[in-house]
């Protein structure tokens, strides 16, 4: 079993697909339930405490806005434990405010920097380029190895 | 700042989203409720939530599968179901998340026909999709094109 880092790191097609060929996604809600299920001083909504940034400092800088530096702190740790990972480029789910834009740059920069196996797609847009999908999500996934 | 307890520590929640002509939410959620020994199960518009322990909550979801496996799709959820940060009932609106979720919801039905062709087609033969990162060069003709509408 492989753990594949999924971008964008909510989507319900990609976590759906990793886990039903016998792999491990490794999406946001995994980071944040860790948050959730952990004590500690009350932080809502996600339970980000003001630690986050500083842990987020591993992978930016310190002038790097806090906001990109505490979502960092979620997905910094996955992108050092995957093994492989699956980047879909067009997908309009991942916009979000400058925060969100420039996380998504950083992560997407220190996924292509790491000697991984990686799947480049765009979302499929008719029933031909589904099944081109599927069946490249299906190949890649099987070429990685280790299925439970 | 106050103190945070957790609740449903060791636990796990996962989404199950039915986009299926065949089968609704409440089908699905009739049979997670016959085969749950103890996992909270929550109907939702889109599908069921989740919550349990994880043996438990993947024996379910493979169960659920069961019934329409290129119909059914599963994630994970960081929160438990009907939490208060995180539910519509408290917040108003859609919950933060599922424009995520409907937005996909678009894509779904071409990834269920994919994964219904690829048991009945041959996986290598099948081409491999639109590289991203392939930049291809611009084509003379259309380059012509565009010369010929900026002198126009």
């Amino acid at each position: 079993m492989v753990k594949v880092f999924i971008y964008p790191a909510t989507s319900l097609i990609l976590s759906d697909l990793v886990a039903r060929y016998g792999h491990t996604p490794l999406s946001s809600a995994v980071a944040i339930r860790e948050r959730i299920q952990t004590a500690g001083l009350e932080s809502p909504p996600l339970q980000i405490t003001p630690e986050e940034p500083k842990k987020g400092l591993k992978w930016a800088a310190v002038e790097v806005p806090a906001g990109v530096r505490g979502r960092m702190s979620l997905y910094g740790p996955q992108i050092e434990a995957c093994e492989a990972a699956i980047i879909i480029n067009d997908a309009d789910l991942a916009f979000g405010c400058m925060g969100c834009a420039r996380t998504n740059e950083l992560i997407k920069f220190l996924v292509r920097q790491k000697d991984i196996p990686k799947l480049d797609l765009y979302y499929p847009k008719s029933e031909e380029e589904g099944v081109q999908f599927v069946a490249a999500i299906k190949r890649f996934l099987d070429e990685l190895g280790g299925k439970k | 700042m106050t103190d945070y307890t957790p609740v449903h520590v060791g636990t796990v929640t996962k989404y199950v989203v039915v986009e299926s002509f065949d089968i609704t939410p409440a089908d699905l959620g009739v049979r997670a409720y016959e085969i749950s020994k103890g996992a909270m199960v929550k109907e939702t518009c889109f599908g069921l939530v989740i919550n349990g322990k994880e043996e438990e909550v993947d024996q379910i979801v493979t169960e659920l599968r069961k019934i329409d496996p290129d119909h059914i799709f599963v994630k994970d959820r960081g929160f438990p179901p009907g939490d208060p940060r995180r539910c519509r009932a408290n917040l108003g609106g859609a919950r933060p998340g599922y424009h995520g979720m409907e937005s996909e919801m678009t894509v779904i039905p071409y990834v269920s026909h994919g994964l219904e062709a690829i048991k009945t087609r041959d996986i290598a033969t099948i081409p491999p999709p639109q590289n991203p990162l392939e930049h291809k060069d611009l084509d003379v003709t259309h380059l012509k094109k565009l010369i010929e509408a900026q002198e126009s």
